[in-house]
């Protein structure tokens, strides 16, 4: 794929000329880093850091029967819902694979706001279409209709704040409301995927480089930075939230991903939900935990975990914790391998190395 | 002499009978953040062409390859606590090894910063 082909965010110019470093992702034109990724992600940790998301996609639901094409659609139980609530949740295969991992905003009860992962969000869209038509439902792709810019960090409310007359105090964790961020219309959300406090500002794609300009300008004391996919990429690892593609996909269930606490068998009829029945009957045969290196190195994506040559699981996820100055990453290994305190060998490049599983996240933060 | 570069990134500059090893500026760039360097022995034997030690980044793994053959006569010790000097001064405190050239043709068939600057662009 030549630079020609990749699909641009309305923000790719700013990126630029705020002298970013740009990579493929997803078929997307990318920044990975502006002043590094140890800078960036410090930033996030400490004071705050704004990410581009506008590649990722979304999907709005509307009409009688949102709620029952959603609730066939996914694990976790969307009825539980509130107006101006968010939800983490999953499309499942009827395998209880995983077509991907989504967040649910709620607007009414039969109007539905659904964003899904950059790479996958053709692939969903044609999933979610196919099944709609059995329902009576409007649902649209409307990822061209959405810019998407996160602000992540300690002083993210603080900064957010100068920018619009919206009381983010009274917004609670995983909900949302609609408002004007730097005179833009917007729906503001506070999730993230970075272990910190922090909002999600959708705006159109118009507006998004003044709004992201604005963001920058009104958070310069309090230290906010550019950040790109190489700190996001850190920040969430630590944090263990799932990567799609890494940690998770249509060969792992929710529950080999360790995110059981996301399937809600009572809630009725869901694709893959007799799969998801019997591994909870039976147990998994492999399940996502986190590890720390004991001797040096970093285990990366595909290393295998071995024992006695053989290879017996595989890290998904690897990389150096800024944070915690440590080796740190996710593995897929056998269940009676999942308390902490175990060891694991991980053949990095072909040599053996020392690892040992921890209790996760890696980090969380402190709540005032 | 001036710095003379390899294909695979790496630099070498002669101080004296000794040359200097590290990797360009360009490298540093295109790794990110430095968090281990793997140097050999000294006095251990490198090859032009050949492996002589490993970098890791926060991103990405790479192997190092001498630009030259001889003997190295010292290695950076300072990196095993400051790795992130080969960011922010490659061609200074982010040296790797000095090695003892077994033969200083060698260094003819390495390009010099104007040619290297040129396979850079054309690499990307």
């Amino acid at each position: 794929m030549t630079g020609q082909d990749l699909k641009k965010t309305p923000l790719n110019q700013t990126h630029r000329d705020l002298g970013a470093r740009m990579v493929e992702f997803g078929g997307w034109d990318m920044p990975v880093q502006f002043s590094g990724i140890v800078a960036e992600h410090h930033a996030v940790r400490n004071d705050a850091g704004l990410f581009d998301v506008s590649h990722m996609g979304e999907i709005e639901i509307r009409g009688p029967e949102s709620l029952a094409l959603l609730q066939k659609l996914t694990c976790n139980d969307v009825s539980k819902m509130q107006d101006g609530r968010c939800q983490y949740n999953a499309l499942l295969y009827p395998n209880a694979g995983f077509v991907d991992d989504i967040l649910i905003y709620r607007r009414s009860a039969d109007d539905y706001f659904v964003v899904v992962n950059a790479s996958n969000a053709d692939k969903d869209w044609e999933w979610v279409r196919q099944e709609a038509a059995n329902f009576d439902v409007d649902a649209a792709n409307t990822s061209d209709q959405w810019a998407q810019i996160a602000i992540q960090g300690p002083k993210a409310e603080r900064i957010l704040a100068k920018t619009t007359e919206t009381s983010l105090v009274d917004l609670g964790y995983y909900r949302f409301t609609s408002g004007a961020v730097a005179g833009a219309e917007a729906i503001i959300s506070r999730t993230g995927y970075t272990g910190e406090d922090g909002f999600e500002v959708y705006v159109k794609p118009e507006e998004a480089p003044a709004v992201f300009r604005e963001l920058l300008e009104a958070g310069r004391e309090d230290g906010i930075v550019p950040a790109g996919l190489g700190a996001r990429d850190t920040l969430r690892l630590e944090a263990k939230m799932a990567l799609y593609g890494n940690d998770i996909d249509e060969t792992t269930t929710p529950l080999n991903a360790d995110l059981g606490w996301m399937v809600k068998l009572g809630k009725g009829e869901f694709h893959g939900r007799d799969v998801l029945e019997r591994q909870t009957a039976n147990g998994v045969e492999r399940i996502l935990v986190g590890f720390e290196m004991v001797d040096r190195g970093i285990a990366r994506h595909g290393h295998p975990i071995v024992e006695n040559g053989r290879e017996i699981g595989i890290v998904t996820s690897g990389s150096h914790s800024p944070t915690l100055e440590k080796s740190i990453g996710l593995a897929y290994v056998p269940i009676a391998l999942r308390q902490p305190g175990t060891e694991l060998t991980i053949s990095i490049r072909g040599k053996d190395a020392k690892a040992r599983v921890v209790s996760t996240p890696f980090y969380k933060r402190k709540k005032d | 002499m001036s710095k003379r570069f390899t294909k695979s990134h790496e630099y070498i500059r002669m101080d004296g009978d000794v040359g200097v090893v590290g990797i360009s500026d360009h490298a540093q760039k295109e790794l990110g953040d430095v968090i281990f360097v793997e140097l050999p022995e000294v006095g251990s034997a490198v090859t032009a062409g050949e492996q002589f030690g490993s970098i890791e980044s926060v991103k990405a793994f790479s192997d190092l390859y001498s630009p030259v053959s001889g003997e190295v006569v010292e290695i950076n010790g300072s990196l095993a606590d400051k790795p992130e000097s080969v960011n922010t001064s490659p061609y200074e405190d982010g040296w790797m090894i000095k090695v003892r050239l077994r033969d200083t043709a060698e260094l003819d068939a390495l390009m010099d910063s104007a040619a290297y600057d040129a396979w850079v662009a054309e690499e990307s």
